[in-house]
């Protein structure tokens, strides 16, 4: 009989290689032998692994078609924020903060909108995230249009560790009988009834979920950038996700971490040539599209499985 | 064990069931037949929730379940199958089974997010549970493969595993044989009265065949246009004018 446990090969190899590269760019940061443009990149990386990664919990897992992601960036940060400047909160505290208050706001989206099936919910999702926008733009409490004041609390070590907890919560989440009736959900949502699974309860905790960390990734944006804006968190901004959840495969966790990383990386790498850039990722995605529509990875995951099976083996 | 009192359902100006009464007792293995429209699965989406009733009781182990929700007429003990199959086809035939168990499952989600013991208990708890009734479908070497690649046979079995692993007191099977050759329908005549004496089930069956309809069940009714004409043993129904006016038309007699 197989025996599951936390403690065997795979997983110590997985915390072994999450902490070689944490050490390795962490000591080249020390060691300023890494320019900031970098590392600034990199910080980037990890926010929108995170917000591809609980996109995909939505979409890909759960099969909600949302395109209103920013929004609850847009949440996450403000509120991040204001936890950082106005009350001179802890930056745990505030990310958190920033978590909870997305996933509020996406429990009392979800419950009414999820009853919307494909293209439905994607135009009220949209239209959420615009609605997100235009209240800061409104708000002084939160500077208007003008935007907020925030500060840099957020370093490598944050960002980085922030998004292997937001990852892991996913994983673990989703490799269970509360992630597969999300799944079943995607497959078939009459069956999943007929096989006693109630999919409003799943598909509004998925969004939740999805919501929360959406809104963690804007606390560490907006802790990280200084400053922030309404219109950074527009439906560009939102497509942009969303690109990236497609690109590595719907469904596929390590997808939406390959998706971030090269769409972020494309971007800043193509900063030099900005009347080119839009057009350079146009043709990607077009090319990609028409020779793996299914996205990088499919819905596969990349994994370390094949070290279990040689365990097995050596067993026998 | 399921008691169905003058139950009608209309469709605007149709009325696809209409004052339907239906006893099953406990562990009886009872066949529902009638010509296509007779409203044989309607009458399915009833007890199983898909539609509302328009008016009447459904009584399931007397308590009222008219008008709830799908997954809570599953809770309560109902499982089905589908005419046309409806499995997780992108999902392994295993995990296909453990969405079944998922109403069973004993964590909860924050105890998968923290991966508590009760995880790792409740995770290996399934995955047995699984195997072991995939075993009894003969589907076990097949656990990991994607559902949408067995072969149809194959994927009946898997369709009335999975709502096994409901753990049902009363299960529906619409149309198990469909689409099978004699061969197989005897099989599953023989998995069928199996089944049904090894998990101490009720079962209610909706079928086209009739060598399998008359050869399993105990007890027969006979829809058309929405209304029960006949109900009865295999022979009494097979020499009832009325049943083969239905399927025959009245010149044939």
């Amino acid at each position: 009989m197989k025996r599951v446990s936390i403690l065997n090969r795979k997983n110590a190899l997985t915390l072994f290689l999450v902490i070689v590269i944490y050490a390795v760019i962490q000591g080249l940061i020390v060691t300023d032998i890494l320019p900031p443009l970098y590392t600034s990149t990199l910080i980037q990386v990890c926010i929108y692994v995170i917000l591809a990664a609980s996109l995909n919990l939505i979409n890909g897992i759960t099969g909600q078609f949302s395109i209103g992601h920013a929004g609850f960036m847009a949440i996450g940060a403000y509120f991040a924020g204001i936890v950082s400047v106005k009350f001179h909160g802890p930056l745990f505290l505030a990310l958190l903060a920033g978590g909870i208050v997305a996933a509020v706001a996406g429990f009392i989206v979800g419950l009414p909108t999820l009853r919307l099936r494909g293209d439905y919910l994607a135009i009220a999702t949209l239209g959420l995230g615009q609605i997100v926008m235009i209240i800061f733009q409104n708000m002084d409490y939160f500077g208007g249009a003008a935007g907020m004041q925030v500060g840099r609390h957020v370093n490598w070590s944050w960002a980085f560790w922030g998004t292997i907890i937001s990852l892991v919560v996913i994983h673990n989440f989703v490799n269970s009988t509360h992630g597969r009736a999300c799944i079943s959900v995607r497959e078939n949502e009459i069956a999943a009834e007929a096989m006693g699974v109630n999919t409003t309860k799943y598909k509004v905790l998925a969004f939740t979920l999805g919501a929360f960390f959406a809104g963690v990734a804007g606390g560490i944006y907006s802790n990280y950038m200084y400053f922030i804006q309404p219109t950074t968190f527009n439906f560009l901004t939102s497509f942009n996700i969303l690109v990236m959840v497609v690109l590595g495969g719907l469904g596929s966790m390590t997808g939406s971490i390959l998706g971030a990383l090269i769409m972020t990386v494309l971007n800043v790498a193509l900063s030099g040539i900005p009347s080119l850039r839009m057009v350079i990722t146009a043709l990607l995605l077009i090319i990609m599209m028409l020779f793996r529509p299914s996205g990088l990875m499919g819905t596969k995951e990349f994994n370390l499985n094949f070290l279990e099976k040689k365990e097995e083996r050596t067993v026998a | 064990m399921l008691k169905i009192e003058s139950l009608s359902k209309s469709f605007g100006g149709l009325k696809a069931v209409s004052n339907l009464n239906i006893d099953i007792k406990d562990g009886e293995l009872i066949g529902l037949i009638g010509p296509n429209g007779a409203g044989k699965t309607t009458v399915f989406n009833l007890i199983t929730g898909v539609y509302e009733p328009t008016e009447g009781e459904i009584l399931f182990r007397e308590r009222k379940i008219g008008g709830l929700k799908p997954y809570q007429v599953t809770h309560r003990g109902i499982a089905r199958t589908f005419q046309n199959i409806r499995l997780f086809a992108d999902l392994t035939v295993i995990d296909n089974v453990k969405i079944a168990y998922h109403q069973h499952a004993k964590y909860s989600s924050l105890g998968a997010i923290l991966r508590l013991p009760s995880y790792f208990k409740g995770e290996a708890e399934m995955e047995n549970k699984a195997l072991e009734l995939l075993k009894v479908f003969h589907l076990e070497g097949k656990a990991k493969e994607a559902a949408k690649n067995l072969p149809y046979g194959e994927q009946r079995r898997l369709e009335i595993a999975r709502a096994l692993a409901a753990e049902p007191k009363l299960l529906l099977l619409d149309e198990p044989a469909a689409g099978m050759n004699p061969q197989e329908t005897h099989e599953l005549m023989e998995l069928i009265r199996w089944i049904r004496d090894t998990f101490k089930l009720t079962i209610l069956l909706i079928e086209h065949d009739m060598s399998l309809v008359m050869g399993v069940c105990e007890r027969i009714y006979v829809l058309d246009y929405g209304t029960i004409i006949a109900q009865g043993g295999p022979d009494e129904i097979k020499s009832n004018p009325k049943v083969i006016e239905a399927y025959l038309g009245e010149e044939a007699i």
